[in-house]
């Protein structure tokens, strides 16, 4: 079994993001970047089903700029065998990210595509439905657990409620929860041995796609600012200010 | 102009979640037609016809829809999407599952959690964890958007007189099948819709403790949350989570017990209109969005206040 496991290029989560003065977007300049963190649960997922003996090749692929290449690297240094980089500068949305993953499908016919539920930068949650759709393959997304059957997949999903379990048809698009698994650190042998691994580079033209945004953003601005940080001395004084000052008790 | 909603329902009633799709269709303007497919579902769709705001309702009773398959319902929807500018649903997980899917077959863009309608065509949405806001535009023939429940007020579920039509299934694509679910129970009101949260964080060590703020939950008609940290912890059920990648709310009241405030938390809490913290750490970041912050051991906190709160 062959898997396929998109990765992208985001600002780090720890990372304050800040708008920029014009309105246009984030600061990205001079920010720490990494791996989406639903991306890396991916990628260990896939890492685990080569190492249970399950998949037989790991394909991690990213759609970005020239710096995608780190992204892939981290990829290829968790354990992940080789990787694929659509080089492209500038916003891409999730229908295009789709439509390049469908191309790199239908070269590598991966049997399973596993990819984080959604990135915490354009926290749009789209990309797996959407590619699963193009595809007209199932899909089972916010995966806490995958268990791989003869030709599906038993899929145990996060949902509103608790959890829901279903059987998908292989091939089949999953996206990861955070609960799935704990994603490693690359060792440094690893990190070391991920220099020498192939990564294949082509263009979104490469595989048919027109990247342009169909979403025209008008701008970005901050969100209102909470005025916080008032402090309470004790018990009976939060309570006092809950009932008649707040008034919400 | 007119809006196709997807409604979530049990088949004998509608989910309250889909009334916030309904207010957001009300605010684009022109028609607003409910679809409710399910299996045996004439009972949310009678329950639907009755929503103000709805214009007509679409029944699609047939097997395929009996559980929300994203294979089987995305299909319908697309097919049904024809003639309308906008189709949208509630970005519950069953939204978010079923939506891009539709978007990707119609071949248009999806306008993910929108918390506010400029025009027919402009939205407002959170990216980054809602530290920025995005206004965007667009231009596709028909706009597929997800709404974030806790910026639309739920429509007057009585009060409309919509007409039912019948519709008929795409049939089973035999792509997924239903298996199970293990679903929290509680008599407690749903996380989303409560007036008041009380959330516990890491700094509740363990499940057996997050009872203390149960019995609060239950003196002030609460519903319980948790953080990632709490959820990972197996503290509490995943249905639990507040934040960037769980659950949003909103409620009059929030409460954070032994959380610490990262900005994946503050995410999903900090339009709420009255925040308190209890930490132990004067330091912690949820200080900087609490109205109130008491500075203590929740240990010694929490069941002062359960005290507190009789007495009140
Ligand atoms: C991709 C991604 C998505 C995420 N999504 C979410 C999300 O949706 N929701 C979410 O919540 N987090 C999310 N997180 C995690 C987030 O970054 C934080 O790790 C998490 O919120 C921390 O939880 P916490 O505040 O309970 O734990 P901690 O940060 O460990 O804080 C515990 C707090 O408890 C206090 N404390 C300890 N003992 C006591 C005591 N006896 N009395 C009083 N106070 C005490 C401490 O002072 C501390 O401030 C996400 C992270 C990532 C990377």
């Amino acid at each position: 079994m062959k898997v396929l496991v998109p990765v992208k290029r985001v600002i780090d989560y720890n990372v304050k993001v800040r708008v920029k003065a014009d309105q246009s977007g984030v600061e990205l300049a001079n920010v720490k970047m990494s791996m989406n963190p639903f991306d890396e649960i991916a990628v260990e997922e896939a890492i685990r089903l080569k190492e249970a003996g399950k998949a037989t090749e790991v394909i991690a692929v990213s759609i970005g700029p020239t710096q995608a290449q780190e992204t892939i690297r981290t990829a290829l240094a968790m354990g992940a065998d080789r990787g694929i980089h659509v080089v492209h500068d500038g916003d891409v949305e999730p229908l295009a990210v789709a439509k390049m993953l469908k191309g790199i499908v239908e070269k590598e016919s991966p049997d399973l595509c596993i990819l984080g539920k959604q990135a915490i930068d354009d926290d749009c949650n789209q990309t797996g439905q959407m590619l699963s759709a193009l595809l007209g393959w199932s899909q089972a997304t916010f995966a806490s657990k995958i268990e791989i059957g003869d030709g599906d997949l038993t899929v145990t999903r996060e949902v509103d409620g608790g959890l829901e379990t279903i059987k998908v048809k292989a091939p089949a698009i999953v996206t990861t929860d955070l609960r799935l698994n704990e994603p490693r650190y690359a060792s440094l042998p690893n990190i070391m041995k991920a220099k020498k691994k192939p990564i294949e580079q082509m263009s979104p033209a490469d595989l048919g796609v027109d990247p342009a945004p169909r979403l025209q953003t008008v701008k970005v601005v901050e969100p209102p600012k909470r005025e916080g940080g008032t402090k309470v001395a004790d018990v009976a004084e939060l309570v006092s200010k809950l009932k008649n000052e707040a008034k919400v008790i | 102009m007119s809006t196709l909603i997807f409604f979530e329902h049990t088949n004998d009633a509608i989910s309250p979640a889909s009334l916030h799709a309904v207010t957001a269709a009300t605010q684009i303007g022109g028609d607003v037609v409910a679809l409710v497919a399910g299996s045996g579902c004439d009972g949310a769709a009678q329950a639907a016809a009755k929503v103000a705001g709805v214009t007509k309702v679409i029944k699609v009773d047939s097997a395929e829809y009996g559980h929300t398959l994203a294979e089987n319902l995305a299909p319908l929807i697309a097919k049904l999407a024809e003639g309308h500018s906008h189709v949208l649903a509630t970005a519950t997980t069953v939204g978010k599952n079923i939506m891009p899917r539709v978007a990707a077959l119609l071949d248009v863009a999806q306008v993910s959690d929108i918390i506010e309608v400029v025009d027919a065509d402009t939205f407002v949405r959170p990216i980054y964890a809602g530290n920025a806001l995005a206004t965007v535009k667009s231009s596709d023939a028909t706009k597929v958007v997800t709404v974030r429940g806790t910026n639309f007020d739920p429509a007057a579920a009585e009060g409309g007189s919509a007409s039912v039509e019948d519709g008929s299934g795409e049939g089973d694509t035999g792509l997924s099948s239903f298996v199970g679910q293990e679903l929290s129970k509680s008599d407690r009101p749903e996380l989303t819709s409560a007036k008041v949260v009380i959330s516990g964080g890491r700094g509740m060590q363990n499940g057996e403790n997050f009872k203390m703020l149960e019995e609060i939950a239950d003196k002030l008609g609460a519903a319980v949350g948790a953080s990632r940290a709490a959820v990972d912890a197996g503290f509490v059920p995943n249905d639990y989570q507040v934040g960037q990648t769980g659950k949003v709310v909103a409620p009059d009241l929030y409460i954070a017990v032994g959380i610490s405030g990262a900005i994946q938390h503050l995410a999903g809490m900090k339009d709420s209109k009255v925040i308190v913290a209890i930490n132990k750490d004067e330091e912690a970041p949820i200080f900087q969005v609490a109205d109130y912050g008491l500075v203590a051991d929740l240990f010694k906190a929490v069941p002062e206040l359960s005290e507190a709160l009789d007495k009140a």
